[in-house]
């Protein structure tokens, strides 16, 4: 690490720069700006991206489908277009597939090979998204991930579960919780969690 | 290569080939169902050491009962999983159905 060599997620006290992974991260980083692979404004351009992903765009995407049936459809058949429509660019090399729940299907989403998430839309994943206890576990005992969620799918529903073994990114469509018939489109947008676009959670709303 | 068509029944091959693989250890041998066909990609199998991936070939999205993939599943037989299978990897299953 070159002392000339100064980042602004370097800053002492920000714990990224503690554990060995961070070290080699930041060993790799420098060669590849040693050699010119890649540039510092790229780098940043990059973790700008990111960091201007969140679940919230999925929580809007959400609202929007469920107050507008059309779009509900686009979202379904075009997640890319639909999302570019309240501004979200999630273009890029891979593909979007929305997978809907209903009264009778809850679909859960995980990346047993790695930690493939649809960061294009949602930023990226939670820290236990890339477990090895969870990408082993969602597969074989789904029910059971769900139930330390919090999550008990009512009986009668069954657990479909994607595996994102290609270049498919998944996100689940929830079903709008009973009660929020007046709710406008930002209030719904708040009951939409994180957990409830990967399926280990479903929103809530808690009449009174 | 075989192509398959929604609604056949498919195999995963048991295959061991080591590197960069995108079929999972625990799908390996199992059978289900074509659900749909995703559309034709480079293999990454390829691209992951920096080769074409070239030709594209047809990736599907596959279907498997749960109950065919763990002996000991905890849920319904309903439940079911979708993994997303290139077809190199996938075979004909004409044998009973489980």
């Amino acid at each position: 690490m070159s002392d000339a060599h100064d980042h602004p997620h370097e800053e002492a006290g920000s714990g990224r720069t503690s554990s060995p992974y961070a070290a080699r991260i930041r060993a790799i980083e420098t060669l590849l700006l040693e050699k010119s692979v890649l540039t510092e404004a790229e780098i940043q351009d990059r973790i700008s991206y990111m960091e201007a992903r969140s679940p919230a765009n999925g929580a809007r995407l959400v609202a929007r489908a469920w107050v507008d049936p059309e779009f509900k459809a686009r979202l379904l058949s075009d997640t890319k277009g639909a999302a570019m429509e309240l501004g979200i660019d999630a273009s890029g090399p891979v593909e979007f597939v929305v997978v809907e729940n209903t009264p009778k299907t809850h679909n859960l989403i995980v990346c047993t090979l790695c930690s493939c998430y649809p960061r294009a839309i949602l930023g990226r994943p939670p820290d236990w998204y890339k477990s090895f206890n969870y990408r082993s576990r969602a597969v074989k005992e789904p029910r059971a991930v769900m139930r330390e969620f919090g999550f008990e799918p009512p009986d009668g529903v069954e657990i479909v579960v994607h595996d994102s073994t290609a270049d498919m990114r998944y996100m689940v469509l929830p079903m709008r919780p009973p009660g929020t018939e007046d709710m406008d489109e930002e209030e719904l947008a708040a009951l939409v969690t994180r957990d409830s676009l990967i399926g280990t959670d479903v929103p809530r709303y808690l009449v009174g | 290569m075989t192509t398959f068509e929604p609604g056949d029944r498919v195999r995963v091959r048991p295959s061991d080939k080591t590197g960069h693989v995108r079929t999972p250890d625990y799908l390996k041998g199992k059978t289900g169902w074509i659900e749909s066909v995703r559309g034709e990609f480079r293999n990454p199998e390829d691209l992951a050491y920096g080769l074409s991936g070239r030709p594209e070939r047809p990736l599907y999205k596959v279907g498997f009962r749960q109950a065919d993939l763990w002996g000991d599943y905890e849920g319904p037989a309903d439940d079911y999983l979708y993994a997303d299978v290139y077809a190199h990897w996938l075979e004909r299953y004409e044998g009973e159905t489980v």
